[in-house]
């Protein structure tokens, strides 16, 4: 039997990030991928924001596989034949240090990947986590499938994506409600360089980013839209329970988006590429498992480490920042013999003190909030009608003062103006 | 029409790589479907790898599979769906996602 000081589950950012951290503190790692390369497994939503690695990787935008840095960003809110945008771009994001990248998983997570086997970690691909070794309670190593392909190891890190099956197999997780999940179903679609750059309004290696509530036909979700090189993403995200609960299919929701008058311009004549599908935690602080066990820390979408909070949509960064922390931790525990619960104890304390756990505390609230029916459906129609009549020129009528037009839609639109202050005052709890 | 709006569903799986394994790492039990009233999985599964039959069950291919978790997640049926990953170095590859 093979026998380290940590085996880490799973190559994707969180658990590069983690084996990182340990080989560079000349920790032995086993870091275990089920795909043929890292990567293979993971689609996403869109963009990475890497200032997460600045401590680890130093000038990784130097060779990080990149498709476009992100200098225009989108805010699209949507009724069937209706746009709001609001359209956001700074030639900042587009130098170095940068903001958000968009990127090919498998070339990313191959690329932080990379990075650990340079520190001296053992990349093992083609190898899936069966379950867990125990000895009495205490978490001390893997099993695969490969022959004698267990791995015994001082400390477990679970860094296996969003269904965790090691997480849950270790009760770290008391509650796994579908409400907190959503799938998110993405179509690559190749376009021509220069078509993209001229629809898009972007040149170089610039690329834009719109996200869109209210494309989704009252499935609580949203839509995207990005671009790379030369595909552009376009892609849902739906809530399991509401999506199940109704009989359109995701690609036939998502056909509608990409006919949406918003967006068919945008992607009209491509060709798909690659169709994908992945779950994604979007519950946040109120999902997170314990992040703990004897023997066993857990980082990553295997935490619910994801951000969903309308406005933020961030994934990759958290689970890097996460896998970091727990490998640190893990290392610390390691020089102190001591990887107990209470040994590694310093994961959490690690992450109360970084964005990871400061950003999903203060946005607690807002998942719940993003995924209300006024937020998904009444907002936008509210939004979209208002300014549709401050822009309509109905004469030989007066113009009607805005006031006027704000209370006429929130009534037709069947909102209170309790539940509306309400949302008002949930929202800048969270934001403000 | 734009080329992608007519794309069929077949032509949509075409672009995704399956490594195939001949265990089928998704066991399905026909019993407990032909008892479920709301087969959550058929709309939802992106793969559309859950088909109803006639006699109320359901059909089921593992081969094409995302391995999302959507399925077991959305089945109401505990047991229906045993759901586990295939074996290492096979199923969905990605390429360009």
């Amino acid at each position: 039997m093979t026998k380290v000081d940590a085996v880490v589950v799973g190559a994707g950012p969180a658990g590069s990030a983690a084996a990182i951290a340990l080989a560079r503190r000349g920790r032995s790692v086993v870091l275990l991928e089920r795909g043929p390369f890292p990567g293979s497994k993971n689609m996403y939503g869109g963009v990475v924001y890497g200032r997460v690695l600045d401590g680890i990787i130093p000038r990784w935008w130097e060779t990080m596989p990149v498709q476009r840095w992100v200098t225009r960003r989108q805010t699209m809110m949507v009724t069937p034949t209706q746009a709001l945008t609001v359209d956001f771009r700074t030639e900042a994001w587009g130098d170095a240090p940068y903001n958000g990248a968009t990127a090919y998983r498998p070339e990313l997570d191959s690329w932080l990947a990379d990075h650990a086997v340079d520190a001296g970690a053992t990349l093992v691909c083609s190898t899936t986590a069966t379950g867990l070794l125990r000895d009495g309670g205490r978490v001390v190593g893997v099993r695969t499938d490969r022959p004698d392909g267990d791995i015994e190891a001082d400390v477990v890190i679970a860094c296996d994506g969003v269904n965790s099956f090691l997480a849950k197999e270790a009760g770290l997780y008391t509650h796994t409600e579908p409400e907190h999940f959503t799938v998110g179903v993405k179509e690559t679609l190749s376009l021509p360089r220069s078509v993209i750059e001229e629809r898009f309004g972007v040149r170089g290696d610039h690329g834009v980013d719109i996200e869109i509530v209210g494309c989704t036909e009252g499935i609580p979700g949203g839509g995207f839209v990005y671009t790379n090189l030369d595909t552009v993403a376009v892609g849902l995200v739906l809530q399991l329970p509401a999506l199940a609960a109704q009989s359109k299919r995701p690609e036939e929701l998502l056909a509608g988006l990409k006919a949406h008058p918003a967006i068919a311009p945008l992607v009209e004549g491509a060709e798909i590429a690659e169709y994908s599908a992945h779950l994604i935690p979007e519950g946040g602080f109120e999902m997170m498992p314990e992040l703990v066990a004897d023997g066993m820390l857990v980082a990553g979408d295997a935490a619910a480490m994801c951000l969903a909070a309308g406005i933020w949509l961030e994934g990759v960064n958290f689970a890097i920042g996460s896998g970091h922390a727990a490998g640190l931790a893990a290392a610390q525990a390691l020089d102190a013999g001591d990887a107990t619960t209470s040994g590694l104890a310093g994961y959490r304390t690690r992450l109360e003190s970084s964005f990871v756990l400061a950003d999903h505390r203060k946005l607690a609230d807002v998942p719940g909030l993003i995924m209300s029916e006024r937020v998904q459906q009444r907002y936008p129609e509210v939004a979209c009608n208002v300014v549709e009549r401050i822009f309509t020129v109905d004469n030989p009528l007066p113009k009607p003062g805005f006031n006027r037009i704000a209370l006429d839609e929130l009534r037709r639109a069947g909102l209170r103006w309790r539940d509306v202050a309400r949302d008002a005052v949930r929202g800048l709890r969270s934001y403000g | 029409m734009s080329p992608y709006a007519g794309v069929g569903f077949e032509e949509r799986m075409g672009t995704v790589e399956f490594r195939v394994h001949e265990r089928a790492h998704i066991t399905v039990d026909g019993d407990a479907c032909r008892g479920c009233t709301t087969q959550g999985c058929v709309t939802a599964c992106p793969a559309k790898l859950f088909v109803p039959t006639a006699d109320g069950g359901i059909l089921f291919n593992y081969e094409q599979c995302f391995e999302c978790g959507t399925c077991y997640m959305v089945c109401n049926t505990a047991g229906a769906i045993t759901w586990t990953y295939p074996e290492g170095g096979h199923g969905v590859v990605f390429g360009r996602s």
